[in-house]
């Protein structure tokens, strides 16, 4: 009987988050409307998006291979594992412990790893842009990633995101230097990964400074859905991922009454909502880097983070 | 056992005449590969036998080499483990040269000297006294230059072998000091009498410095790895494979031997250098792979990578076992060994993968190449398997061991010392920025080679490699799967190896649940590699399916977009040098001096505009360079010896005689 009510509970956040994913990317979009005073896109034009897309018909560039059209069902699908594997509304889910937070990180380096050789695949100029300016910014911020993982890791005893979610919400935690230098570190990460402003711009085309955009430049049709879901995803799952290890409070422990999982996806929403809002505000906020600003960027992050960690490892306080 | 391994090195040395006695014959190659095949698969079959009953060390000595020592063979758990290791690539290498060898120009130039080379490899991991050590040693070194020098009449491949030859006589120099060392005034050079010497603190550490300068530089330590990447290339792509994916690691097996049994208890600070060079040359390593553009190079490029990583781990596991943290020692030595064994794996499919790509279109020049999927499917599909595999990305086997190193390094703070405080940290980002760099490395290796568009009509109308070439490939690939999603068997068969080596283990994975791997705890990390490739699977299928049923499955082809820009010549797409830009600009203005020049014409001319890429190898230009300019120096003064009279002559060997004389006079 646990191991169906478990059962349940991953498959409710699986769904979850494939159904929250594009509601985010909309919110965060219609609250950049409204700060810029417009009117903006309604709330659910993302879903509406996506169905057109999927119901329209690919259109692949003749010089296509085969792996171009199974890599957007790859990244899909490993995005969407990543994100299911961390703690929403619930820590300790059935499959939690599958992968910890560097493997979780590596399966979506595994999905940027084909979407960048997806760029390359049609034998365009703008592919190659995209791509080569993709594995770029990744070889900052995929390092920075794991030193931020690092140094949390070094504070809750664990790789284990659902141990380390517990951990940040006991009391043992107190204000620390390193994890404060750790959450500047994350959301520069969470920011460069997710191409948004200042690193990369998602709502341009046509423009020499997209990166993501340009790399994905010919997929079409539910290719092209598969791909934006991923990207919505993958929003979702950085989002998450601060909010259980910087905001844990409301998770619902592995074993609980049902109004405490209740309590755990109210609390959940609305860290989503907060964060998305915080997102919004900060990307209206700022300008668009050039490209070669970035990597000072990431490495400022990269930087704050072998900080947090070094600290760790001097003294047990910080 | 030990005799069963030794008839195996027997009959593969026993291969080499018969080559030679076939050399004109067409059947040589299939009767040569065949054989080596058939023997390096039963080497390996016994080393795994002997890796998994784990019987007492076995032990043999042949009344050959120095009189008062004897040969002395010996195999104990490290050494089975290396043979399965060595058998392993060997086996593959055979198979693949049953069809790649027919692409060969000069068959009979590399036919006598592959099994030798593999015989002799065998032998040093055997090897249980100094002198058969660093005899089977220079023996793989020389079969190994012969077969990097096969194709002698390119300029570029005379130079490699002589570089070649130059730093393995160098490495074989400072093991001999080493063993010297090691050994005493006495000759105790069996390795049993070294073990049960323990050497001073201070002779302990000269000889660990020396095996790092000797193993390292065969293994391809930065900086003495100046000649790997010319000399892995040179060869045929099976003895690259072969010395990328196996001799690095039998160098791996000498300095473990030494370091970790030989020397006794380790010094916390050895640590400190052997992790400092490993992250070093791991960085330094794929930041090279990057500015190349012949697909061996960056393949030998991203092996001195992967030893750094090694190296990195190795350190780790000598700080453990300095403090006696045997659980943790173990933890870091797992990892060091399972890299070791997936590396074999993945570097000798890549290059494979280079050699059917060289033999298909006549080059390794990556800019000559692309669109490759479209001719060579199969090949594509196994090279991109083995990319994923080392850019350490799960459910692949490189990700076990990277995380398994990562794992070892967030142990690394209850370490009491505090060098190793500022030191383990700092180890830590280079190995997760070489990981990110090496993502990049083979996207852009396999992006630029397999995608795209053909740059020239080489790769326009290159043909699929031969059946045999594919199996070994395949073979190699399925290999990488495995180990990638059943991690946990082959933590277990190493169990043995490390509790010889640290005196601790991991605990037993085989039971765990869905064969996930727990290091040490569940709640601390667990990582699940068949359930993350189910998963990944299960979900794209199940995707794909509904999508193609509920939604639209209709494909139509046009022209690509290219946001309206038709660019009918493949020139126009991104080349391996314009994708290493960003990069380049980012890490290889620090690191190469890399400077960008761009030259326009002035408004009006029709001249065409000029960019000049210029990146100086800081190494070669600093430790290299000097060394050749001196030995030169030297040269030219001694030359003036050559041209002496008889009578100067016979007054400089007896002026030579007196002062020798006086000098062991005066001796003490």
């Amino acid at each position: 009987m646990a191991v169906i009510t478990d059962f349940a509970q991953q498959s409710a956040q699986m769904l979850l988050v494939l159904l929250m994913a594009p509601l985010l990317t909309g919110f965060v979009r219609k609250v950049k409307a409204r700060l810029l005073s417009r009117q903006g896109p309604p709330l659910l034009q993302p879903y509406r998006d996506l169905i057109r897309l999927l119901r329209k018909d690919v259109v692949l560039a003749n010089n296509a291979s085969w792996l171009f059209r199974v890599i957007p069902y790859l990244v899909f699908a490993a995005t969407w594992v990543a994100v299911s594997l961390v703690p929403t509304f619930r820590s300790g889910l059935l499959f939690s412990w599958t992968a910890d937070l560097i493997a979780i990180i590596a399966v979506l380096g595994s999905a940027r790893f084909f979407l960048a050789l997806a760029g390359m695949d049609a034998g365009t100029s703008f592919g190659g842009i995209g791509s080569s300016r993709e594995v770029m910014i990744a070889s900052l911020a995929e390092p920075a990633m794991l030193m931020i993982v690092f140094a949390i890791a070094l504070i809750a005893g664990s790789t284990q995101l659902s141990t380390m979610s517990a951990f940040m919400n006991s009391a043992d935690v107190g204000l620390r230097v390193s994890l404060g230098l750790a959450l500047i570190a994350l959301i520069i990460v969470a920011v460069a990964e997710n191409a948004r402003i200042p690193v990369d711009n998602p709502a341009t085309h046509l423009e020499l400074t997209m990166v993501h955009e340009a790399m994905v430049l010919e997929y079409s049709g539910r290719h092209l859905a598969l791909i934006e879901l991923a990207a919505s995803l993958k929003l979702l799952l950085y989002v998450s991922l601060i909010a259980c290890l910087f905001a844990p409070w409301g998770i619902s422990p592995a074993i609980a009454a049902p109004t405490l999982l209740l309590v755990g996806a109210a609390a959940y929403i609305g860290k989503i909502a907060a964060l998305g809002f915080l997102l919004a505000v900060f990307e209206t906020s700022i300008a668009k880097m050039r490209v070669f600003r970035v990597p000072e960027f990431l490495g400022a992050a990269l930087m704050l983070a072998l900080l947090a960690t070094l600290l760790r490892f001097v003294s047990r306080s910080f | 056992m030990i005799s069963y391994a030794l008839f195996g090195v027997l009959a593969l040395v026993a291969i080499a005449p018969i080559a030679v006695a076939l050399s004109a014959s067409p059947n040589a190659i299939s009767v040569v590969y065949g054989a080596c095949l058939i023997v390096t698969l039963i080497l390996f079959l016994l080393a795994l036998e002997t890796l998994f009953s784990h019987p007492a060390a076995s032990t043999v000595t042949l009344p050959l080499g120095l009189p008062w020592l004897g040969a002395h063979f010996r195999i104990d758990p490290l050494s089975a483990f290396f043979l399965v290791t060595v058998n392993l690539g060997g086996a593959a290498a055979s198979l693949f040269a049953l069809g790649y060898g027919r692409h060969e120009e000069a068959p009979q130039r590399v036919l006598p000297f592959f099994p030798v080379y593999l015989a002799a490899m065998n032998l040093v991991v055997l090897a249980d006294d100094a002198f058969t050590f660093l005899v089977s040693w220079e023996f793989m070194s020389l079969s190994s230059w012969a077969l990097v020098i096969a194709n002698h009449r390119v300029q570029e491949n005379m130079r490699a072998g002589y570089v070649y030859l130059l730093m393995a006589s160098f490495g074989t120099l400072t093991l001999l000091l080493a063993f010297g060392l090691l050994g005493g005034g006495d000759g105790a050079y069996a390795f049993d009498a070294i073990r049960a010497a323990h050497p001073e603190i201070g002779t302990a550490a000269l000889v660990l410095i020396l095996a790092l300068i000797g193993a390292g530089s065969k293994a391809g330590l930065v900086p003495l790895h100046a000649w790997l990447p010319l000399a892995h290339p040179a060869a045929p792509s099976h003895v690259s494979a072969l010395m990328s994916g196996v001799m690095t690691k039998v160098a791996v097996y000498g300095f473990i031997r030494i370091t970790f049994d030989l020397l006794g208890s380790p010094q916390w600070w050895w640590s400190l250098v052997v992790l400092g060079v490993g992250g070093v040359t791991a960085v330094m390593g794929v930041l090279y792979a990057l500015m190349q553009s012949d697909l061996k190079r960056v393949l030998a490029y991203s092996t001195i990578e992967n030893i750094g990583l090694i190296f990195a781990s190795l350190g780790l596991a000598l700080a453990f076992k300095a403090y006696g943290m045997d659980a943790a020692a173990a933890l870091a030595l797992t990892a060091a060994l399972l890299h070791v064994f997936n590396h074999a794996l993945f570097k000798s499919l890549l290059f494979f993968g280079a050699g059917s790509v060289r033999a298909a279109t006549g080059t390794r020049d990556m800019e000559q190449l692309g669109g490759l999927i479209h001719r060579m499917p199969q090949t594509a599909f196994v090279f991109l398997v083995g990319c994923t595999a080392i850019s350490a990305l799960p459910p692949l086997n490189g990700f076990v061991s990277e995380w398994l190193s990562f794992q070892a390094i967030l142990l690394s703070p209850q370490l009491p010392s505090w060098g190793l405080k500022l030191m383990v940290p700092a180890v830590g980002a280079l190995l997760a920025l070489s990981a990110a760099l090496a993502g990049a490395c083979f996207v852009r290796a396999f992006g630029i080679t397999f995608l795209g568009r053909p740059r020239s009509s080489a790769a326009e109308t290159a043909q699929e490699t031969d059946t045999n070439s594919l199996a070994a490939m395949y073979a190699l690939a399925a290999a990488c799967l495995i180990a990638g999603v059943l991690p946990g068997l082959f933590i277990d068969t190493l169990a043995p190896v490390v509790q010889q080596l640290t005196g601790g283990r991991l605990p037993v994975q085989t039971g765990a649940e869905w064969m996930s791997i727990v290091p040490i705890a569940e709640s601390r990390s667990s990582y699940t590699g068949m359930l993350v490739f189910a998963f990944m699977f299960i979900t794209g299928m199940i995707t794909a399916f509904a999508i193609h049923r509920l939604a639209s499955d209709k494909i139509r082809r046009g022209p690509a977009w290219g946001c309206g820009y038709p660019d009918a010549s493949p020139l126009t797409q991104y080349s391996a040098s314009s994708f290493a830009q960003p990069i380049r600009r980012v890490f290889g203005s620090l690191v190469f001096r890399a400077r960008e020049i761009g030259e326009m014409p002035p408004p009006g001319s029709s001249a065409p505009a000029k960019l000049t890429v210029q990146v100086r190898d800081l190494i070669w230009d600093a430790l290299y360079a000097p060394i050749a300019t001196a030995v030169g120096f030297i040269a030219v003064r001694l030359n003036y010896l050559q041209f002496l009279t008889i009578r100067s002559y016979l007054t400089l060997v007896f002026a030579a005689l007196v002062i020798l004389l006086m000098v062991l006079a005066t001796w003490p």
